[in-house]
């Protein structure tokens, strides 16, 4: 009885180690850089943690299929380093010695790869699975292209700056021009009285007298 | 009061003297406001001036401060070592009295000018703006949170980063693709890029609005394009100078390689051509700027203190320029370093933390003695990192600006506020130096009395501007890129030197020196010593004339000129010489008129 119950678990243990071991079909490497990710806050990577790991895998698997009855037990892992790398694989409980494909494993993986980097504190950079290739988020795209905003309104400012020093100058081209028509009216009048010689204010007042500040004519104004 | 009038406007306008004294001007209080109001007349109808001096020394920096002082001197010192800085100083002051004298004197700037300035200008004008469009195009896109250039776009299935991204680096990426979408060659053209078509005429706009209503507004603006630089420039000091690994880029720049600097000719003659670029001489523009100022003015002063603060902004720009190349190879190298410590422990399988900066060359060669064959597999894979190679990679001109600087911002913290920062800087200095060149187009337009007569000063500006936009469209094509590198390293360098070549003979031999020292006795009230007469009659005229002969036999022993493309390749740059210069021998007859009708 004893012997016939070694030599199962023999058998069990012997198939498993050929499921599991690098480059085994369905079987993928993981991974994962603890102290990149944590720095001062690493943990230790421990039996513990990969009763997580094995836990989470077989989660996953339930979730992708709602037939699935993944038991933790069929998760198995091989060549830990200390990197912290290892294989996995996933045995199918219903078959025996099989493993489950590759191609459904990585589909449950992918779907469930947020709760599984929640749950070890890391991100898709620190828990790498090698073969399945991660979806990267794309940038937040608002719907108007920022720059166009900024570009508006820049746009708008200056051209209220120009509208504004054009109007300004008509406005005071058309003041100065008014201006210098009464100006040039009064200087008319000016010259008018001037042209005849003698100013008629100064003739009527003081007629016959010399005028001091228009006999000395000459010597006011500079030689050209 | 109006003696006082008569005075300034007999130095200004013999016209309006002879008008004036028609008018008598007796001080009967009947009279006074006509005359005042005559007087005020005849002197707005003169020349506009600065509001003082201190506006045509701020105008000359904020032309003369421009894009080459921070994009151009820096990559210079890297190329030929850190003693680039004396020679600066050194060759730096004289050439520039020649050019604000004649000026300041009342001759009128159209005639020593000359077309050929004109033109080199027009053609100055029509690129330099582009620079403006893309540092507004950068500013734009500042206000984003990730920068746009700090990560590559995603492929189309969204498993990996974009290729052409993945093989350059994200700021490269976005230069190249995203702002100029460059073509392959020259000949592929390509369609115009509307972004950059909008930001252009925007750039134009913003001109426009600066040069409206010319000196008045210029005056008030170049307060503001001449100061602000030098706050964001002190800012970067402060913030590159507590940078991680700046202290390696300030040992690279203060460490003169004497073979390479000082004993090498090449260096001496590039440190002349810079000075002539960025002071602006031969342009017209500082013959321009000198021509609205009071003829008292002491032009001599204001040209040392122009060309001494040219130097130093040089120098202070470098500095910050250097810091920033120096964080920005200590980060390069690390992240090397640190991309080799990763694939050596994926390969191999060892700890995390085994692996240090410190002990990698040791564990390299363990490895390679323990595990020679997966070594021997991985060995192409594993780079050489080195600072020194990453500080050597010299950068210039709009690589420097847009791709090095871009890429250091989006490593600091809070990167948002510093890359605005930069980029608003950049286009202060870019719009200073464009309303020095459009004054150089537009004052010969406005002096000349068969336009403005006939044209007010708005629409003749807005012509202007509105022709270089539309010509400056060529330049945001896709490859608009590589007509701007041919028209940056060819449009102006020999024409502008014989430009100024000419312009010192004419003012030192044609005008005569007595004559010019005359003038500047009039105008400042003391003759220029022994010092300054020997420079500019014979060693100035020495130095241009050995810098011309040394660019053409440069030119002819290279035969075709070339540019870089996105992939290398080669052009022929020569013909954009021969139609600025062609201009010259018209120069030199309307300088000869003006001398007789002087003596006469």
């Amino acid at each position: 009885m004893l012997r016939a119950l070694l030599l199962i678990l023999s058998v069990v243990a012997i198939a498993h180690a050929e499921l599991c071991k690098p480059d085994a079909q369905n079987a993928f490497k993981v991974r994962i850089s603890i102290k990149t990710a944590l720095g001062d806050n690493a943990y230790a990577w421990d039996a513990n943690e990969e009763y997580l790991f094995k836990a989470m895998v077989a989660f996953a698997m339930r979730r992708y299929s709602s037939k699935s009855t993944t038991q933790i037990s069929n998760v198995l892992l091989c060549n830990v380093t200390d990197r912290v790398s290892f294989w996995f694989v996933v045995t199918d409980s219903s078959k025996n010695v099989t493993t489950v494909p590759g191609s459904e494993v990585e589909a449950a993986i992918r779907m469930n790869r947020n709760r599984i980097n929640n749950a070890f504190l890391l991100s898709d950079k620190t828990l790498q699975f090698l073969k399945i290739t991660s979806t990267l988020s794309p940038p937040v795209e608002p719907s108007t292209p920022v720059w166009l905003i900024v570009f508006g309104v820049v746009l708008c400012l200056i051209l209220a700056g120009i509208v504004f020093l054009i109007v300004s100058g008509i406005q005071k081209h058309k003041k100065k021009n008014k201006e210098s028509t009464e100006r040039e009216n009064l200087e008319e009048k000016v010259e008018v009285t001037l042209e005849n010689g003698i100013p008629c204010e100064a003739l009527d007042l003081k007629a016959g007298h010399i005028n001091g500040v228009f006999a000395a004519d000459d010597d006011r104004f500079t030689s050209l | 009061m109006c003696l006082l009038i008569r005075l300034v406007i007999k130095k200004l306008d013999r016209n309006w003297q002879a008008q004036l004294l028609r008018l008598s001007l007796p001080s009967e209080p009947g009279w006074r406001s006509a005359a005042t109001s005559a007087c005020k007349k005849a002197m707005e109808k003169s020349r506009p001036l600065w509001d003082n001096p201190l506006q045509f020394v701020f105008a000359c920096i904020s032309y003369a401060v421009g894009l080459g002082n921070v994009w151009r001197f820096p990559y210079l010192c890297q190329m030929y070592g850190g003693g680039k800085w004396v020679q600066k100083c050194v060759v730096h002051v004289h050439a520039l009295s020649p050019q604000l004298g004649p000026g300041q004197r009342g001759v009128s700037p159209s005639i020593p000018t000359g077309v050929a300035s004109v033109v080199v200008s027009f053609f100055l004008s029509m690129y330099y703006n582009v620079i403006n469009a893309w540092a507004f195009w950068y500013l734009f896109h500042s206000f984003q949170d990730p920068l746009p250039w700090a990560t590559c776009p995603l492929n189309s299935n969204r498993t990996g980063y974009e290729e052409e991204c993945e093989k350059t680096s994200s700021t490269q990426y976005f230069w190249y693709r995203q702002t100029l979408n460059i073509s392959p060659s020259l000949e592929a053209s390509g369609s115009v890029q509307w972004e950059q078509a909008l930001c252009l005429t925007l750039a134009w706009l913003v001109v426009y609005l600066c040069i409206l209503r010319g000196t008045a507004s210029t005056g008030k603006v170049v307060y503001v394009t001449a100061s602000l630089p030098y706050c964001v420039l002190i800012i970067y000091l402060i913030r590159g100078l507590t940078l991680h690994g700046a202290v390696n880029g300030l040992v690279y720049m203060f460490t003169p390689k004497v073979q390479k600097t000082l004993l090498n000719p090449k260096a001496w003659i590039s440190a002349a051509t810079q000075i002539f670029f960025s002071l602006g001489l031969g342009f017209g523009s500082l013959i321009a700027f000198a021509s609205y100022n009071e003829p008292s003015n002491n032009c001599q002063r204001h040209a040392i203190i122009v060309s001494l603060i040219n130097s130093t902004t040089s120098i202070f720009a470098s500095i910050v320029t250097f810091s920033i190349y120096g964080f920005k190879a200590t980060f390069n190298y690390e992240s090397c370093i640190n991309k080799v410590i990763l694939l050596l422990l994926n390969a191999f399988d060892l700890e995390e933390g085994s692996l240090t900066a410190d002990n990698l060359n040791e564990m390299k060669d363990y490895l390679m003695a323990t595990y020679p064959q997966e070594f021997a597999q991985l060995a192409p894979q594993i780079k050489n990192c080195s600072l020194e190679a990453e500080l050597d990679t010299a950068v210039q001109g709009t690589g420097l600006a847009f791709i090095v600087y871009s890429e250091a911002i989006k490593n600091m913290e809070v990167p948002q506020l510093y890359s605005v920062l930069y980029f608003f800087m950049l286009l202060m200095l870019g719009i200073g130096s464009m309303l020095g060149n459009t004054a150089a187009i537009l004052t010969p337009l406005t002096d000349s009395r068969a336009i403005a007569s006939r044209f007010p000063k708005e629409v003749i500006s807005g012509v202007v501007c509105f022709v270089n936009c539309i010509i400056g469209l060529i330049f945001t094509m896709e490859a608009g890129n590589y007509w701007f590198d041919i028209f940056n390293d060819y449009a102006a360098t020999l024409s502008l030197l014989l430009i100024v070549l000419v312009e010192t003979i004419a003012v030192c031999y044609i005008y005569g020196i007595r004559r010019f020292e005359k003038d500047l006795y009039t105008m400042i009230g003391r003759k220029p010593n022994w010092y300054w007469k020997i420079m500019w009659a014979f060693v100035s005229p020495l130095l241009i004339i050995s810098l011309f002969i040394f660019y053409i036999t440069d030119y002819i022993l290279t035969g075709t000129l070339q540019y870089q493309a996105w992939d290398a390749t080669q052009v022929r740059g020569l013909g954009l010489h021969f139609f600025s210069v062609l201009d010259l021998p018209y120069f030199l007859k309307r300088l000869k008129r003006e001398r007789v009708a002087t003596v006469a």
